[in-house]
């Protein structure tokens, strides 16, 4: 088992690039430091490789060939793409782990259809979740995205089997590899309603989550999560792929709704790693 | 097809730095090689955040767009609010604003417990 740990975290940009508008500052603080703990968490697990599942917005695929899931195989990934003073994030090159990348694409694709890259720009959906977990940009990092911005987007029984397939290639791999999937749960981002969270939906989801409830995840339809969750939920395949590739049930270790200058519901959870996957 | 065109070119000017410093000189030239209509073509010229949305463009495209504008975060929230008012609703795509204008990116200061 080369999986040493598995866990989701926010990535909305004004986490880091709206930190001076947060007015709330006693949970922005202890969400930065629940973040901390993370990242303590994956070093201490001896991670040598961080898997990123995230939800590009835009950094690498447009509607002209969108890629359902896509894996980063290049030696090297940079970012951010956004203007760096905007996200407060400076442009840096990010290395890859390009060997061990070929390695899970390859055995992914006995299971699911995926794209690979060898050019990968990273945008604030990677950026900020490695701002917090490898703040120096030295851990090697193997980004992977699911579609979640360009309708169609894959059914969640996929995402679902996406993280099962990437685990089962972790599984065969002498590195020890981490995974986080990276999203948001309800928001309405990038609109005039930028900062409505639904907390109870949240929540909801959050316990679904925490405990595998694989059935209740997976019977979420997207017109739902559009008119409960906005169009920023559908970036919950990529928590739900997170677990599905730990197979363990979860710890929320933060979640907040009171930081709408932030524009999602800031959530850091960890999952155990099932030996049955 | 042409909102396609106009996410494009929005697309390809948030990830190039070297078309970036094109259209900041010279945004005729970037803009005619893409296929807009004269609606786009202008709002695109002239920065015009809030048709932009209007028009469809997808928010994550364009909030990127915003930030190359240095347009400050409240004000880029307004600019859309401002485009609804004078244009209508979002014609397409799935970032219409469904909650009236109201706004939601202002915080009490509180104490409890995050957990």
């Amino acid at each position: 088992m080369s999986l040493v740990y598995a866990g989701i975290l926010s990535h909305a940009p004004g986490i880091t690039g709206r930190a001076n508008l947060a007015t709330n500052t006693l949970v922005r603080d202890a969400f930065y430091n629940c973040l901390e703990d993370q990242r303590n968490e994956i070093e201490a697990s001896g991670a040598e490789v961080l898997v990123v599942v995230a939800a590009e917005h835009f950094a690498n695929f447009f509607m002209d060939n969108m890629p359902a899931y896509c894996i980063g195989i290049g030696e090297k990934h940079y970012g951010p793409v956004e203007d760096a003073e905007w996200l407060k994030i400076p442009k840096t090159s990010i290395p890859g782990a390009p060997d061990l990348a070929l390695k899970l694409a390859k055995q992914v694709m006995q299971r699911v259809d995926i794209a690979y890259s060898e050019e990968w720009k990273c945008d604030h959906g990677i950026m900020v979740p490695l701002h917090f977990l490898t703040p120096n940009f030295d851990m090697p990092v193997i980004p992977c995205n699911i579609n979640c911005q360009g309708p169609p987007l894959t059914p969640l029984t996929r995402a679902w089997r996406f993280g099962e397939a990437l685990r089962q290639a972790c599984n065969d791999q002498a590195e020890k590899i981490a995974i986080v999937g990276t999203g948001g749960i309800s928001h309405w981002p990038a609109t005039p309603d930028s900062g409505k969270i639904n907390e109870a939906w949240d929540r909801e989801f959050l316990e679904q989550l925490m405990n595998q409830d694989k059935q209740k995840l997976l019977s979420y339809t997207d017109e739902d999560v559009y008119d409960q969750a906005g169009q920023g939920g559908f970036e919950i395949r990529t928590l739900i792929a997170a677990a599905a590739a730990a197979g363990g049930k979860g710890d929320l270790q933060f979640y907040s709704a009171e930081l709408p200058i932030f524009a999602v519901g800031c959530t850091v959870a960890r999952f155990e790693i099932s030996s049955e996957r | 097809m042409s909102l396609y065109q106009a996410q494009k070119i929005l697309y390809h000017l948030n990830r190039d730095e070297e078309m970036q410093q094109t259209f900041l000189t010279d945004k005729a030239a970037v803009l005619s090689r893409y296929d807009l209509s004269t609606e786009e073509y202008e709002a695109l010229h002239s920065g015009d955040i809030g048709l932009l949305y209007v028009l469809g463009v997808n928010g994550q495209i364009l909030m990127h767009y915003a930030a190359f504008l240095k347009v400050e975060w409240f004000d880029y929230l307004q600019l859309m609010r401002d485009g609804v008012d004078n244009h209508g609703p979002v014609r397409a795509g799935i970032y219409a604003m469904t909650a009236g204008g109201e706004q939601f990116a202002e915080t009490p200061v509180t104490s409890r417990d995050p957990n």
